[in-house]
């Protein structure tokens, strides 16, 4: 009952101190708005990005063309060498009778094309479709498969994909590290903020002192203060997120550059996005203060 | 039963000055009691090693059951409810009302709301401002501002009333308005009062306890005692 009451007159005087403090509250407001922004842009690009990524690499397939004079035996073997790769997480099985199928229900001029063809001179081969558990391990998957016995080529992309999947996962980490240092010029803000407003407050806390408070009923209110320049400085931020990335996914048709870079649909991706940057808010704003309250009123 | 103890007390600052020497005292609960002495006896640093502002450096201060000296910077609270100081310089907040003023000891402890207000108002009554509870500080004369002072020092009931030079800012008249007031919570409270000051006027006309102190020794500790020219 009396921790109740003493938290709602933490809140009553954090909000109070928001208010009476208006243009300092103001200033630090906006510089969370801003950083928070940027936060916001960063972690859907990073977002899109992994997403990007992850599809890509669900694609990428390793694929095993055996030799012309294979046998079922030798299938087999081939079958349970693959299968022993620590590296492989799942693959199937195509008989050059399939392949034909497939490429002839695709296409009618493949269809004349092969029909033409008898068996012993089909350029076609028995494949195996390989898919890895780590891509960036790929290669070297590749060239064990390439060692075994009557494989004759083996293809997985290489080139291309790689080269934009290194690419993508260095934005990936350059963001993330924008993300972080951005967080941490907030935290550093908030801690002067918070330093301002205990020094204009430095009588009332001296006498709350002097009467007998706590140092729990000292401190929390300047950390409710700075959860609430958090959670005001995530308001437009989350407003230009939600409305932002609609725009954005309207005017491209999910889609950006090529179909091949597809965008993360909106719902529920901006809800989880406002989320975290409401919640990265809060937290920075506790964070901050918390160590303002630390350093400057010494308990 | 004492109130107050004080062994072997010592208080030497960082900069090297003893404010206080072996010093060795008793206060009874419900008394009044002057501490008198020049600038630099070692008044002030007493009373702050009594509310636990500084610690002592050697001996032992017990006040009303609490070692002083042993309490952790995270529990002086504990001591503090159980005191009420005032100051020279009053430390009214200015942008609170005589009422909010007195009320803010008690909201800080956590008090219910009723029970603030019942308080609130009897305090007031007792320093004679309960006709003043909307005003602001700056709005009062310096003796009723002092009196705000005194009913947020009191409101929460403190077996002891510190007072660091209360008359100080003060006009002689004014001076015996507040000397009244702090005589009438003592009775009728039975709260301990220990005033330190050097309004020789004051503790002539008081007739109460005194503790000399000069240059941080206790000169002399009487019953009825006046303000001799030995505290200068």
């Amino acid at each position: 009952m009396k921790l109740f009451r003493m938290l709602g007159r933490s809140i009553r005087d954090a909000f109070k101190s928001v208010i009476r403090n208006f243009y300092l509250s103001l200033a630090s407001i906006s510089c969370i708005t801003i950083t928070l922004i940027i936060v916001a842009v960063a972690i859907i690009a990073s977002l899109n990005v992994e997403n990007f990524t992850k599809e890509i690499e669900k694609d990428l397939t390793i694929v095993v063309f055996l030799d012309n004079d294979v046998t079922e035996e030798e299938i087999e073997d081939t079958e349970k060498s693959i299968k022993s790769l620590t590296n492989v997480e799942s693959y199937i099985f195509k008989s050059k009778t399939e392949v034909k199928k497939q490429m002839q229900e695709e296409s009618e001029v493949f269809n004349t094309v092969l029909n033409n063809w008898d068996e012993n001179e089909s350029p076609l081969k028995d494949t195996f479709q390989v898919k890895v558990k780590d891509v960036e391990k790929i290669s070297a998957t590749a060239k064990r498969i390439e060692k075994l016995n009557k494989v004759s080529v083996v293809r997985y992309g290489e080139g291309m994909v790689d080269k934009l999947i290194v690419a993508f996962s260095s934005v990936e980490k350059v963001t993330y590290g924008i993300v972080l240092a951005l967080i941490l010029v907030t935290v550093f803000l908030i801690v002067n903020t918070i330093k301002l407003t205990i020094s204009a407050r430095k009588d009332a806390i001296e006498i709350m002192r002097l009467v007998g408070a706590s140092n729990f009923t000292v401190k929390t209110p300047f950390i409710i203060e700075g959860m609430i320049l958090g959670l005001f400085g995530s308001i437009v931020p989350v407003l230009i997120t939600t409305y932002g990335y609609l725009a954005f996914y309207k005017h491209f048709e999910g889609h950006l550059f090529s179909p091949l870079i597809e965008l993360i649909k909106p719902e529920p991706f901006i809800y989880t996005v406002s989320l975290i940057v409401i919640g990265i808010g809060i937290l920075v704003g506790m964070i901050g203060s918390a160590s303002a309250v630390r350093r400057y009123l010494k308990i | 039963m004492d109130l107050i103890r004080l062994k072997n007390v010592e208080k030497k600052y960082k900069n090297g000055v003893t404010a206080i020497y072996d010093l060795n005292l008793a206060i009874e609960k419900g008394s009044f009691v002057f501490i008198i002495g020049g600038s630099g006896s070692g008044k002030s640093t007493l009373i702050k090693m009594l509310y636990r502002e500084e610690k002592p450096t050697k001996g032992k201060i017990v006040v009303g059951g609490l070692d002083v000296g042993k309490i952790r910077n995270s529990k002086v609270y504990k001591l503090r409810r159980k005191l009420g100081i005032v100051f020279q310089d009053f430390r009214l907040l200015p942008k609170l009302t005589v009422f909010e003023n007195v009320a803010f000891a008690l909201e800080v402890i956590g008090a219910p709301k009723n029970e603030i207000r019942t308080k609130v108002l009897k305090a007031l009554e007792d320093v004679g401002l309960k006709n003043k509870v909307h005003n602001y500080p700056d709005q009062l004369s310096g003796g009723e501002q002092q009196r705000v002072a005194i009913a947020r020092a009191i409101v929460n009931d403190p077996k002891l009333l510190l007072c660091d030079e209360p008359t100080g800012n003060l006009d002689p008249d004014r001076s015996l308005e507040i000397m009244k007031v702090l005589e009438q919570i003592n009775k009728s409270r039975g709260t301990t009062i220990l005033m330190a000051t050097h309004d020789r006027e004051t503790v002539n006309k008081m007739k109460k306890q005194v503790i000399t102190l000069k240059d941080g020794h206790l000169v002399k500790f009487k019953q009825k005692g006046t303000y001799t020219d030995e505290a200068i």
